[in-house]
């Protein structure tokens, strides 16, 4: 009973990314007012001829910054976890 | 390649997203769960690049680029971030699976939920 | 431990690895490239080089002191960085104009100069940094536990 809801569920689900599919616009073709800006003005602002370097760093830099909090956060997180217990001592 | 019928790559993402939503919901291995989680990332991925391309461009690099426009950089800064971030939360999740067997002894979803008291 | 030409040639291919890991980290700002990239490309020969000896011969050299000094380091310079041009903005590109790393280059299409780019190079190293001593960390550190031991001091 719970898995026939469960596939009526996940059906109706797919209906509805295959209606977003025929919605969208045509492959190719985007819509682009800030991108323009930033692929003319990249290069005097910036002194940089990458321009995905210089968004990722200098545009959209507090997101780098966020990123590598979550980095610095999961492998501390990481290397909390993953310890033996041998270095149980007595005290008396 | 100018012309590609029927939006397909946005299709293919679609199509990947779809699939591991039914593998989340419906399988109790922990192991296959969390391949489905990472497929789910490279559905979305996808999406995200897909979005940003121009019909015959070429890199948004100004070194040696031959003549023509150039396709939309910002989608693919986001996507470098979402990358970073899946890794880390993948390493995350793998070591609590290696808990949970150490303790129980078993990666059934069903058995490891009821709380001993 | 894996046989003799499995840790020769191990051996002499690490060089190369570590040459190109190198390269696409320092030039991000000419081709398509930088700091985290460049960073998974090192990790990927310090996986190799565990795989070819055991991972308790590599529990010897990569001691969990100097991982964790990298790693703070690296997070220190990006912030640094990042907070040093505050009088106008939060993240004010403030190397544009100096003669360190601030020639603005021709506009339209050209062939690099490498001392250009603001303060983007220091900040692909300091990630880098950041990126090779996280992940190998994680990687040493899942390899080890499984046998019941753990990293050294």
């Amino acid at each position: 009973m719970r898995r026939v809801v469960g596939l009526i569920l996940w059906l109706v689900l797919i209906a509805f990314l295959m209606w977003g599919v025929l919605l969208i616009h045509p492959f190719g073709y985007p819509p682009s007012d800030m991108d323009d800006y930033i692929i003319e003005n990249a290069q005097e602002q910036t002194g940089n001829n990458n321009v995905v370097a210089s968004v990722v760093f200098d545009y959209r830099g507090l997101d780098t910054l966020g990123e590598a909090t979550i980095l610095f956060t999961a492998v501390t997180g990481v290397l909390l976890l993953l310890r033996t217990q041998k270095h149980k001592e007595e005290n008396s | 390649m100018e012309y590609i019928p029927l939006n397909f790559p946005f299709l293919a993402a679609a199509l990947l997203a779809g699939i591991s939503f039914y593998i989340i919901i419906f399988k109790r291995n922990l192991i296959k769960l969390i391949m489905g989680i990472a497929m789910m990332s490279s559905g979305v991925n996808l999406f995200i690049v897909a979005l940003g391309y121009r019909a015959g461009g070429n890199a948004p690099i100004y070194t040696d680029v031959p003549e023509g426009p150039m396709v939309l950089p910002v989608p693919q800064a986001l996507t470098l971030t979402s990358i970073v971030i899946n890794v880390a939360v993948l390493a995350l999740m793998l070591t609590m699976v290696i808990h949970i067997y150490r303790h129980t002894g078993d990666i059934d979803s069903k058995k490891s939920r009821i709380l001993k008291g | 431990m894996l046989s003799k030409i499995v840790r020769t040639v191990a051996n002499q291919l690490i060089v190369f690895i570590l040459i190109f890991g190198l390269y696409v980290i320092a030039h991000g700002h000419l081709t398509p490239g930088g700091g985290f990239q460049g960073g998974a490309v090192i990790v990927s020969g310090v996986v190799m080089l565990m795989v070819a000896f055991s991972s308790q011969e590599l529990k010897k050299s990569l001691r969990e002191r100097l991982l964790t000094i990298m790693e703070s380091t690296g997070a220190l310079i990006f912030a640094a960085l990042a907070i040093a041009g505050i009088g106008t903005v939060v993240f004010y590109n403030f190397l544009v104009g100096t003669p360190i790393f601030g020639r603005i280059p021709p506009i339209g299409p050209n062939s690099g100069d490498f001392w250009t780019g603001g303060f983007i190079p220091p900040m692909n190293f300091a990630v880098g940094l950041k990126v090779v001593a996280g992940l190998s960390a994680v990687v040493l550190a899942l390899a080890l536990f499984a046998r019941g031991e753990e990293m050294e001091e």
